[in-house]
């Protein structure tokens, strides 16, 4: 079969322990499933539920064969902790685009703790995945309470992305 | 569809763990035992999660144990651990090879190239060398469910155990699973058939049982050569390439055109169709994670392949570390990028207890699970630590040689869970062949098993599935062992208490267990919820005679 390396898309999340790393990858690994796409997602549990630094890799496309991301391959870098900038960013290709905590402004969260639902909407607004999937993938990895509030988040997100790529927001690429 | 885990979809995003489960469920495996263990710990809760009977043994011997029993009497079992678990349960499992099973054992070896959460990379493939037991190995979720239904299919027709090795890329991955529609055969009921020769494995009918193995060896090696769990990706004749598990993923990424010789069955090696193989292409590579093992074996068996620099045996592999030994590139690797390590939680009610012990300069014997972690800065009050319970022993063979001085600060320190896994066998060493100077265990006991994810064990007096049943009292096995001092203490509730008590020990020649009690706080609101919901169904099911039979062990 031939490589389909090319069509697949490249999503490292970075963050601490506890942030909600591994829940933004189920998330669009979801996503992208229910879009109909091959789909791998790969990270380590384990000692990273005590604080440390949590990656997590997410591909999708035609094809998927290894579920990690070579490094320099991610075409998108999302990351929640401030510190965990620096250490991810060599896994950015050239072109790739990173998605930096303070991306989202905190007074728009109305829960500090949506940060990782909220730059998934930001990511979204790269990704050729219906809006249905999205809320979906979001039903199914949230508690019924807590939707309404990371819906939320999901939008503003959405939001903050678009101004910045109008210019009035940080710079898109690192 | 016509199967029992009607809860799964037919096609589904799972983890290779997960993946085991829904195969062991789709399976009909009447029994799931284990101990818990990163990165395999997620198999037992899938399984539950989806209707199976699964439950934790104290440890992986007698997990693998209880397996045996109930493949004795005809049923399939499925039992987990971790690479460095399979070492716990390695005496039954070298005799299981000669005694075989009558319905189908397959465990599951999940190992941790790289150390994610490990005290080592000890590869276990070398266990189906050693032990004679087959060996396959999936390289995704679907063959994670593909090949356990395979296991189980190799397990019933050879009557024999197989292990299912999967590492932690594969365990802990998530790709799509397609279910199957007629997964196995239903399974016949269990009944017990008396077979002394087959299942008594004193010398004399060992000897026997030994042959046996090998003649069945001989015939899984043959089906082996032609089994549709090894396939031959057609590509270029310049470029072969032998590969198993998620280094196979990895070679199709890193060198698309090359033919691959994707090895299912690990052991027995398919070693005839990997000469024809390696014969028909101009350069045979071996890419495998860890030790040389499949490299070796076929050129011992004389066959042309190229192995990889040796500087590959440490660590996992990935896409870019596969173009480095397709290149023969022995350069130094980039160091990988730094990261935070993990730490004792903020709130963690160790805290007080690595304090105490710095402060008196103590000389920790330590073992394994979060509280590892007091290695780490601010406290590095930990000395040792290497195997599950080996605190105990380590303690006591510091005790019996140092100097008193530095005899008297001698601590070995182990979690509840780790306990009753293997410290109680040190518990009754440290009885039968006290130091001179006495010596003090200290149980950190918060309730759970933290370190893997907040997992029940004979110690909480809840099941799996977070239900009551038989509670083993720590205290009471320490007394029981015939320690003369054994105080319970909360150690963030009465720190200063915590750190007189210990002093006191110390200074004394006795022998002492302290339990150091509080609930994991990732874990308290969970245990306070199970706590009232199992005292609700205990009330709900009470009547005037059952109030007089309950019982709770002591």
């Amino acid at each position: 079969m031939p490589s389909s390396a090319g069509a697949v898309v490249n999503v490292v999340f970075a963050g601490l322990g506890g942030q909600g790393v591994i829940k933004a990858s189920d998330v669009l690994a979801d996503a992208a499933f229910r879009a109909g796409h091959d789909v791998k997602k790969a990270e380590i549990h384990g000692m990273s539920q005590r604080g440390g630094s949590v990656t997590s890799d997410v591909r999708f496309g035609p094809e998927v064969h290894s579920p990690m991301i070579p490094d320099g391959d991610a075409d998108f870098l999302v990351v929640l902790a401030p510190s965990q900038v620096e250490n991810n960013v060599h896994q950015l290709r050239e072109t790739g685009v990173l998605f930096p905590p303070d991306l989202v402004p905190e007074a728009s969260l109305r829960n500090k703790r949506s940060l990782n639902v909220a730059l998934l909407g930001a990511l979204s607004t790269h990704l050729s995945i219906a809006e249905e999937h999205w809320r979906a993938a979001l039903e199914g990895a949230l508690p019924e309470r807590l939707l309404p509030v990371n819906l939320e988040a999901f939008e503003a997100g959405r939001a903050a992305e678009r101004s910045r790529a109008s210019g009035k927001g940080r710079h898109a690429t690192p | 569809m016509e199967t029992v885990a009607t809860k799964a979809p037919a096609r589904g995003l799972w983890s290779g763990d997960e993946a085991v489960a829904l195969a062991a469920r789709d399976g009909e495996v009447a029994l799931g035992t284990g101990y818990p263990g990163t990165p395999s710990t997620e198999i037992l809760e899938a399984f539950s999660g989806l209707g199976g009977r699964a439950q934790w043994a104290p440890n992986e011997k007698v997990a693998l144990e209880v397996g045996l029993g109930a493949a004795f009497a005809g049923a399939r079992v499925l039992v987990t651990m971790k690479h460095v678990g399979v070492n716990v349960a390695a005496d039954p499992l070298f005799t299981a090879a000669y005694t075989g099973v009558d319905g189908a054992l397959v465990l599951v070896s999940a190992d941790d190239p790289g150390m994610s959460s490990s005290q080592n990379e000890q590869d276990n493939r070398r266990y189906a060398v050693a032990a004679g037991i087959p060996m396959i190995e999936p390289a995704s979720s679907q063959e994670a469910y593909d090949f356990t239904l395979a296991a189980f299919e190799l397990s019933a027709r050879w009557k024999i155990p197989v292990i299912l090795r999967m590492t932690t890329r594969v365990c802990h991955s998530k790709s799509v699973v397609r279910r199957r529609e007629r997964p196995l055969p239903p399974a016949p009921p269990p009944r017990f058939v008396r077979d002394i020769r087959g299942r008594v494995m004193v010398p004399a009918f060992a000897r026997p049982a030994h042959l046996k193995l090998r003649r069945k060896l001989a015939e899984i090696q043959a089906w082996s050569e032609t089994s549709p769990l090894n396939v031959v990706h057609e590509g270029s004749p310049s470029l072969g390439i032998v590969a198993s598990g998620i280094s196979f993923q990895h070679v199709r990424e890193a060198a698309p055109e090359a033919s691959i010789f994707q090895l299912g069955v690990v052991y027995p090696l398919p070693v005839e169709a990997l000469r024809r193989f390696a014969a028909g292409v101009e350069r045979c590579v071996v890419i495998e994670e860890g030790d040389p093992v499949v490299a070796d074996a076929l050129l011992a068996a004389g066959i042309r392949v190229e192995g990889k620099p040796e500087m590959y045996r440490f660590g996992e592999l990935s896409v870019s570390r596969v173009r480095r030994i397709l290149a023969r590139d022995e350069s130094p690797e980039a160091p990988p990028a730094k990261t935070k390590p993990p730490e004792l939680c903020e709130a963690c009610p160790y805290h007080p207890v690595y304090g105490t012990l710095q402060r008196m300069g103590c000389i920790v014997a330590g073992d394994i699970g979060c509280y590892t972690l007091g290695v780490m800065e601010p406290y590095q009050a930990m000395d040792t630590c290497v195997a599950m319970g080996a605190s105990v022993g380590v303690g006591l063979g510091l005790r019996h040689v140092l100097p008193e001085e530095q005899a008297r600060k001698v601590v070995s320190i182990i979690g509840d869970s780790t306990f009753i896994h293997s410290g109680l066998n040190g518990l009754v060493e440290m009885v039968y062949n006290p130091p001179e100077t006495g010596h003090v265990l200290i149980v950190l006991d918060n309730g759970t098993t933290a370190m893997t994810g907040q997992q029940e064990h004979p110690g909480t007096g809840r099941t799996l599935e977070h239900e009551a049943t038989g509670h083993v009292s720590i205290e009471g096995m320490a007394r029981a062992a015939g320690i003369h001092n054994v105080d319970v203490i909360d150690p963030v509730k009465d720190p200063r208490g915590f750190e007189a008590l210990l002093a006191t020990r110390l200074a004394s020649n006795d022998l002492s267990v302290i339990v150091a009690r509080r609930p994991c706080i990732l874990a308290a609101a969970d245990i306070r919820l199970f706590e009232k919901q199992n005292a609700e169904k205990a009330a709900a099911s009470a009547s005037p005679c059952a109030a007089c039979g309950s019982d709770d062990a002591v």
